[in-house]
């Protein structure tokens, strides 16, 4: 069952996210949006959007710093265990508590709010949904487990196992030992991963990152019109 | 030099009898879908008001249009960085309470209501949330005709500017009408405020588009634009707006909001531009001199070294031919009778206003016994204060609205005289050098703006297609399919049947 879950499965997740996404972007541009409820309600809308997404954006820092940077980076240059499991708990800590909450709020504004409601599809509800279990298991991790139980040193297993991934050779026994709940975290997000083409979660893929190193004004001519004569 | 065309529009305010139907039929060509109910891209407001959406004229709090800071242009809202930092919560944006909740009514309960006492009624119903509202507070044109009074008006951010107190008295109040359009600006801020890079001006027209594939639903469009003539639609999370109805004047034809204007008072024409001095123009330190500066940037079509550099600047014979007999270079540019809205946005609007005379004649008591220099001083002492116009229209500069309300006001009393008599009067009269106009001037100005005719109107011509391949093949198709979903196939997220 290891070698499925932790050699097979994430391959399956990683051709659906790649294949339904760019099916969507081209056979299904029109629907590749943000689809904000601003025009809805803000009051709530703020509070909780600001911390989730703010919150996210740390927790994706810390994923990198802790997954994809190898311990022996931080060896290298003289953090100890203790600093780093300090840091990780603290930093994550915030950002996995600005997550959960940020999306608690974000889901009880989708079903109070009559007109936010009406216009929620399933697709939003598991959306919000999943994404509180993830980001409470994680949140969970970091606060309660690393600090009652053990600091878990996740750097020499699934940091190494994620990489592997990429080298098309996973290393899935490294996954076996792993707690739990660990494993718990890493596979309900890998589920959500798999429904980023089929979510609104899509949008992220589209963060306007050249905006600032655009012209201001953008013309467009009709292709072949432009510097052709009468 | 970079010579551009672009379509553009005057209202003559003068004709506009507030009926509606300019924006009645809009709205049944473009918005009459899911997402777009609250959508008016036409809309005639009556002021002083507080317009729609409510106090869009608040630049201090929806923060759109362009600033300038050292002699810099920026973006009120801020800058991309800032949009950027931004993006996960617009702070600026409108919501549909400032626009309002549209709805429909209970109209099936009118044939299904079971025999009682009292008649049935058909209760009005939310077209967002599909409940039942109560008590409407708000909806398109609630406050038409001064509706609401001394309730309402204060919200217009022109009054609130006036210096003296606004009369609400049924007999001495005043009011007109403001037909809003999308100005297809020249330095539009909304496509300076598109992360995406979805909205664009037009090359070939100047209209201003919105890239529905390109379109990621950020709104920063919404409140960017100080007029807010873009709108988000929560049906399909993009952003929509008026398109000058491109499929019609591709075709040579007028938009559907001039065509069938009841009073006729929408112009429509092509004026070419130099491209090269618009962020110059845009950027003057006085917003005073917004006005001039942005007529700076037009060319004379008739001049022929305009024409040759027109010529190789890809732009054909018969938009050159359109652009020489534009009624918009006439009554714009060369009688500077027409005003662009609020040209302290610094946005360079292309949709221009000929100010509203009648209530000011109106003033006049003793008409018969006026001498024809009698009407310089009641052009000042008029009923639409003057001051109000010049807040609309030329950024406070009340010189400019009474240069153009003397015209307007010569050329009736010499159409007058020259049919009824009094023609020496007339010559002897200081008006004409007061207005800055001549007899011949005046004449034309009449002609147009009284007796033209559809095609004097409407000097549009037609998009240029003759290199497309396969011509034959696009006969009959529409440029705008996949844009508007196709007809019975959309269901109101409220009657969904998954939604308990």
């Amino acid at each position: 069952m290891g070698f499925f879950w932790w050699g097979i499965f994430p391959y399956i997740v990683g051709t659906i996210l790649v294949v339904a996404s760019v099916y969507r972007f081209v056979f299904r541009g029109t629907s590749w949006h943000a689809p904000s409820t601003e025009i809805f309600e803000k009051k709530w809308l703020r509070i909780g959007s600001l911390l989730f997404h703010w919150g996210i954006l740390l927790a994706f820092i810390g994923h990198v710093m802790g997954v994809l940077i190898p311990i022996e980076f931080y060896e290298s240059i003289g953090v100890t265990d203790h600093l780093y499991h300090f840091g990780a708990i603290a930093g994550g800590g915030i950002a996995g508590l600005m997550v959960v909450i940020g999306l608690i709020i974000l889901l009880i504004r989708k079903f109070s709010n009559p007109r936010v409601k009406v216009h929620a599809s399933f697709a939003d509800y598991f959306t919000v949904i999943w994404l509180i279990v993830v980001a409470g298991l994680g949140t969970y991790m970091t606060l309660v487990y690393n600090t009652t139980v053990v600091a878990y040193e996740y750097r020499v297993t699934i940091g190494p196992w994620f990489r592997s991934l990429f080298t098309l050779q996973p290393e899935y026994e490294l996954m076996t030992g792993v707690p739990l709940l660990f494993q718990l975290h890493v596979l309900s997000s890998f589920i959500l991963f798999a429904a980023i083409p089929f979510t609104q979660l899509i949008h992220m893929f589209s963060f306007p990152g050249r905006y600032p190193a655009r012209a201001p004004q953008q013309y467009r001519a009709r292709d072949g019109y432009k510097n052709s004569r009468p | 030099m970079r010579i551009k065309a672009q379509v553009a529009m005057v209202m003559h305010l003068d004709k506009c009898i507030g009926c509606h139907t300019c924006s009645v039929t809009c709205k049944n060509t473009w918005t009459n879908r899911p997402g777009m109910e609250y959508v008016w891209y036409n809309n005639v407001e009556t002021r002083p008001g507080p317009g729609y959406p409510k106090e869009w004229e608040n630049t201090d709090r929806y923060k759109g249009g362009w600033t300038l800071r050292n002699g810099q242009l920026h973006l009120r809202a801020g800058g991309p960085v800032s949009k950027l930092a931004n993006i996960f919560y617009n702070p600026n944006m409108a919501t549909i309470d400032d626009f309002y909740e549209p709805w429909t009514y209970d109209f099936e309960h009118l044939h299904k209501a079971p025999k009682k006492e009292n008649l049935p009624v058909a209760r009005p119903k939310s077209m967002i949330t599909g409940k039942y509202i109560d008590k409407p507070e708000w909806g398109s044109n609630w406050d038409d005709d001064l509706a609401g009074g001394s309730e309402i008006v204060p919200m217009d951010p022109n009054v609130q500017k006036l210096q003296e107190h606004i009369a609400m008295e049924y007999e001495k109040t005043f009011m007109m009408y403001l037909p809003r359009i999308c100005e297809h600006c020249l330095n539009p801020s909304c496509v300076a405020s598109c992360p995406s890079g979805a909205l664009y001006k037009r090359d070939e027209d100047g209209i201003v588009l919105v890239d529905q594939d390109a379109c990621r639903g950020w709104r920063f469009c919404m409140n960017g634009c100080p007029y807010h003539k873009v709108y988000y639609n929560w049906n399909t999370h993009k952003a929509e707006k008026c398109n000058f109805c491109y499929p019609r004047t591709e075709a040579g034809l007028p938009t559907v909001c001039s065509e069938t204007c009841v009073g006729r008072i929408r112009y429509i024409g092509v004026v070419l531009y130099d491209a090269d001095r618009v962020k110059e123009a845009a950027s003057v330190e006085d917003p005073k001199d917004l006005y001039e500066a942005q007529l700076s940037v037009f060319l004379d079509p008739n001049d022929p070294d305009v024409i040759e550099k027109a010529r190789e600047a890809g732009i054909n014979e018969s938009w050159i031919k359109s652009a020489q007999e534009s009624p918009i270079y006439k009554m714009a540019m060369k009688w500077k009778i027409a005003l662009p809205l609020h040209p302290e946005y610094r946005t360079l609007p292309m949709v221009w206003y000929v100010p509203p005379l009648s209530p000011i004649m109106n003033h006049i008591t003793n008409e018969q016994d006026l001498s024809m220099d009698g009407y310089i001083p009641a052009v000042d002492d008029m009923r639409i204060p003057m001051e109000y116009l010049a807040s609309l229209l030329s950024a406070d500069d009340t010189s400019v609205i009474r240069r153009v309300l003397l015209k307007m006001a010569a050329m009736r009393v010499h159409m007058r005289a020259k049919t009824v008599g009094g023609m020496d009067e007339m010559k002897a009269s200081k008006l004409l050098q007061e207005a800055g106009t001549t007899m011949e001037e005046l004449e034309d100005m009449a002609r147009l703006l009284g007796v033209a005719k559809y095609n004097e109107r409407f000097v549009i011509p037609t998009g240029r297609r003759e290199m497309d391949d396969n011509l034959h093949y696009r006969q009959g198709a529409c440029s705008i399919e996949g844009l508007a979903p196709a007809e019975g196939m959309v269901t109101y997220p409220y009657e969904r049947s998954d939604l308990g």
